[in-house]
């Protein structure tokens, strides 16, 4: 009834209709978030179990005894704070570059129309469907060469590289949007190129430069490889790697409630970030720049 | 102070940019140049070349005696109103207007006392903490030349500033324009495709096509005096009837019908007649080129009937003729019979389109 204007049309099957669409609609919400959430769900549930409980049979879904143990371990017996350091230097870093090196790049093929910046575009575009996992071999070799290896540079330049190519193509396409009078403008007003990138640009793009160098982040927090490859030293690993490598007393034992415990502590820097930055994507943004 | 110059400005060769093929003008203080064109017609790239947008194939561009044909925009002392606003939108109103007097390390005192005169002309007072985005399409009009405005600029640049606005707003605004720049000093120069704007705006007229100046008249001989085919056919609303004719000793055969030529130097096989809709009017007794056809079109326009007549043409296809009449003269019959006043018709060379002398 409230949908459409008043019609000749029988009301009798009406009403059935959004009562059907409501339940599909919240049936695929749903399973959507059981569907992603319940993986992460059970790894939460286990942190916090005794080990009696993880190990049971029939399965113990929720814990009757919540234990702190598993974190107070990470922290005590492993100097699982160095990790999260580690990987929060190494992703930041290699956020920072990747934005500083990306949205200019971005900005030069979108606007500036560099000779060949169409065939620049698609071998961008090429070097993203490259298997990363192809260059370890070769990434060895010249970290050997250059003596990288344990030392945060020799996550953070592959890390760099690794996540240009998107934010050059997703921040390009962010500068191809923007109204070209507003450059104009911001030219006759006396800016040059690079203030006009840093006081007008930027600012407009922010929500591209937060989703990009989020993902930038997440990238280079859960990489594993290249972390476990290059970096040997104990002090200098990454969570995912720290994580990967706790093991029990024997080959028999897996210490489920410390992985479980290591993956919830690697999780949550990233959920805090995101949910930090989710409220920095203002929305239209740019509304009102040009003719509503 | 600061006049405006633009010396055989051409922009060739990129195929971007519609072409400017050679545009000589000159913009004193005090007066407002509008250029008119169709679209294509290389006027918002000649503005774009004074602004420092475009850099010139060839010409210069001098503000005030001074050679600017090569310096950046932004050392121009050039102000421009864009079409689209381009306000920028993470700034409120205030730092809209400041951004550009920042730029130029003006001190704070005079920025807000800039500020504070140009809100005050404009009315944006109410609005100078808002952002554009919350703002009306008249409102950022508004905003748009208040930045132009408060540079103090040499030479103001307006882009088809009216376009974006609906047709009852546009009145308004450009009435208030052409006051506001009635006061300023510095030159104006306004690229426009709507000849209303531009007759009602400007003191001197630039009328272009294809990259060539067409005219270079005020207001008033823009419309009296077309130069040529071009300017007559694209200045006035509704366009002038335009006839190619033959001639015939020292008369133009029009149909069925003669009208006798102006006083020319040489009699040419052909010529075409030009003459307003508004000059052909209801023939009286006593009027001698008169003209006789069937009515087959009228549109009402309110203030007058646009009446299209078929004038006969022996075996070959009718001439059409429109007239302006006022509605209160009626006429009962499908023939017309309409009067061109000798006065009023404009001759043009059939090949160049070049207006030949008037009676």
């Amino acid at each position: 009834m409230s949908t459409t204007a008043p019609t000749h049309q029988p009301t009798t099957t009406k009403p059935s209709r959004p009562w059907l669409q409501t339940l599909l609609f919240w049936g695929a919400i749903g399973a959507i978030v059981v569907f992603s959430l319940a993986p992460i769900l059970w790894q939460v549930l286990t942190s916090f179990k005794v080990n009696e409980d993880i190990a049971a049979i029939p399965n113990i879904y929720l814990p009757r005894r919540i234990t702190f143990d598993h974190y107070i371990e990470l922290f005590t017996r492993r100097p699982f704070l160095r990790y999260i350091l580690n990987s929060f230097i190494v992703a930041f870093i290699s956020t920072l570059a990747c934005l500083a090196i990306g949205t200019p790049a971005a900005y030069a093929l979108a606007r500036l129309r560099p000779p060949g910046g169409k065939l620049i575009q698609l071998g961008i575009l090429l070097i993203t469907l490259f298997p990363s996992i192809l260059l370890l071999q070769g990434l060895l070799e010249i970290i050997q060469a250059t003596h990288l290896a344990n030392n945060y540079l020799a996550l953070i330049v592959p890390y760099t590289a690794m996540n240009l190519p998107l934010t050059i193509l997703v921040m390009r396409s962010f500068f191809v949007q923007l109204p070209r009078d507003l450059e104009d403008a911001a030219k006759i007003d006396g800016y040059s190129t690079w203030q006009m990138l840093v006081h007008i640009l930027t600012p407009l793009t922010l929500p591209a430069l937060v989703t990009t160098g989020i993902l930038t982040f997440i990238a280079a927090w859960n990489e594993f490889i290249f972390a476990l490859t290059f970096i040997t030293e104990e002090t200098m690993k990454t969570i995912p790697v720290a994580s990967a490598q706790i093991g029990g007393a024997s080959v028999f034992e897996i210490p489920y409630g410390p992985i479980a415990a290591a993956t919830v502590v690697g999780t949550i820097p990233l959920v805090i970030l995101v949910l930090l930055f989710q409220q920095q994507i203002v929305q239209g943004l740019t509304a009102g720049a040009v003719k509503g | 102070m600061a006049k405006l110059e633009l010396i055989n400005l051409n922009k060739t060769f990129n195929p971007k940019v519609i072409p400017v093929k050679d545009i000589s003008l000159t913009v004193n203080d005090g007066e407002f140049l509008s250029l008119l064109g169709p679209s294509g017609c290389g006027k918002s790239t000649i503005l774009r070349m004074i602004a420092g947008l475009e850099t010139p194939t060839r010409g210069k561009v001098l503000i005030g005696d001074r050679d600017v044909t090569h310096l950046p925009p932004g050392d121009r002392n050039a102000a421009m109103v864009f079409q689209s606003y381009a306000l920028y939108p993470h700034m409120n109103v205030h730092d809209n207007l400041a951004a550009g007097l920042k730029l130029k390390k003006i001190p704070a005192g005079e920025i807000s006392d800039r500020i504070q005169s140009v809100s005050r002309i404009l009315g944006l007072d109410p609005l100078l903490q808002r952002k554009p985005g919350q703002l009306s399409g008249g409102q950022r009009q508004r905003v748009a030349v208040g930045r132009a405005l408060v540079r103090d600029s040499d030479v103001f640049l307006l882009d088809e500033p009216l376009s974006n606005l609906d047709a009852l707003l546009r009145e308004h605004v450009r009435a208030e324009l052409k006051q506001i720049f009635d006061a300023q000093q510095a030159p104006v120069v306004y690229v426009t495709h709507d000849q209303t704007e531009a007759l009602t705006l400007s003191t001197k007229v630039a009328v272009l096509n294809n990259g060539l100046l067409q005219q270079l008249d005020t207001p008033d001989r823009i419309y009296t005096h077309p130069a040529n085919q071009f300017v007559a056919g694209f200045v006035g609303s509704p366009q002038m009837n335009l006839l190619q004719v033959p001639c015939q000793g020292t008369m133009a055969i029009v149909g069925d019908y003669k009208v006798r030529l102006a006083n020319l130097p040489s009699t040419p096989p052909e010529v075409v007649l030009g003459i307003r809709p508004e000059h052909v009017r209801l023939a009286k007794p006593s009027d001698a080129h008169v003209l006789k056809g069937k009515v087959f079109l009228v549109e009402n326009l309110g203030m007058f009937k646009l009446v299209s007549i078929h004038v006969k043409n022996g075996e070959k296809e009718p001439i059409v003729l429109r007239s302006l009449l006022p509605p209160d003269q009626d006429w009962h019959q499908q023939e017309l019979e309409l009067a061109l006043p000798l006065e009023s018709i404009h001759w043009f060379d059939i090949k160049t389109g070049d207006s030949l002398a008037r009676p």
